[in-house]
């Protein structure tokens, strides 16, 4: 099954990409755009999505600093665009 | 004294590190495929950019096979020092407290810095002075340390603040301008400057030797 997993810095902890794309679009004209947050995807198949949860607390989070979202049509979140 | 130096793919100061402990000891590369640490006295994880920092700087080494056996030697009191990645990857092991985060300028920065000895439970600090400061080199993009506000407190309570950047030296931007934290017990420490690129004049300093020499004491 497909899964995808976003990462995001947790609330509350200064993101410094995010704050730097938030200065970087009025500059070139996109005016009105707050709350920027660069984070990572993460795309994998897996047989049993019941363990992608612990995938990202051991690995593909650091949970003491990233909140993570499992997307998977078993999870009746979106999959694919 | 005998220092193991790790060796991941992707680090690039573990020779420097080598040739400081050296100065103070015997010191031996470990691979990071090693399951046997072959009785050393202390461990020094060093700087680079172990397995490319993929997924996120120090996940990937956190999980190699010398690792485990890092940690169980520092659970048995085995003195362990992270410089820099080495740092990072102590932190994602959860031997430290706290993350290491982008510095606030997200740029790769390269410069001297000044450290103030701070009185500390660390082991990797006994043969400098409370109050005294190291100036040593610190090289990296990825070096603001950050941990919960009740951490923070703790640490500051409980003794394991061991380095932080004097005043106007903070330039990545870590909570309380920690620059190095030690476990509960002092064995374990990690800092993102390097003192191993500092252990002689014609590089300018030799600050970083004290640091060496800690561990030295400690083993002797």
């Amino acid at each position: 099954m497909r899964v995808r997993v976003l990462i995001r810095p947790k609330a509350g902890i200064l993101d410094a990409q995010g704050q730097t794309v938030e200065r970087a679009l009025p500059a070139l004209g996109f005016d009105g755009v707050r709350n920027v947050h660069v984070g990572r995807l993460v795309e994998l198949d897996v047989e049993d999505p019941a363990r992608v949860p612990q995938m990202c607390e051991r690995l593909l989070a650091n949970p003491l600093i990233e909140d993570y979202e499992i997307q998977s049509p078993h999870a009746g979140a979106p999959a694919s665009p | 004294m005998n220092f193991g130096i790790v060796r991941f793919p992707g680090s690039c100061d573990e020779t420097d590190a080598l040739l400081a402990a050296r100065l103070v000891g015997d010191a031996r590369i470990l691979w990071h495929t090693d399951r046997d640490l072959g009785g050393i006295d202390a461990v020094i994880i060093p700087g680079g950019f172990s397995y490319g920092d993929y997924l996120r700087v120090g996940a990937i080494a956190r999980f190699s096979p010398v690792m485990e056996e890092i940690e169980t030697f520092a659970g048995h009191g085995g003195l362990v020092l992270g410089i820099c990645n080495g740092f990072q990857v102590l932190c994602e092991a959860g031997l430290l407290p706290g993350a290491l985060l982008p510095n606030t300028s997200l740029r790769f920065t390269c410069r001297q810095v000044e450290l103030e000895v701070a009185e500390s439970r660390s082991l990797w600090t006994r043969a400098c002075d409370a109050g005294e400061v190291l100036s040593v080199p610190a090289k990296h993009t990825t070096g603001r340390f950050w941990a919960s506000e009740p951490v923070l407190d703790e640490l500051e309570e409980g003794g394991q603040v061991a380095l932080r950047y004097a005043p106007g030296h903070n330039f990545n931007g870590s909570a309380r301008d920690i620059a190095a934290v030690c476990n509960h017990a002092g064995n374990v420490m990690g800092l993102m400057p390097h003192p191993e690129h500092a252990v002689d004049l014609l590089t300018g300093s030799d600050d970083g030797l004290p640091i060496f020499q800690s561990a030295a004491r400690v083993g002797a």
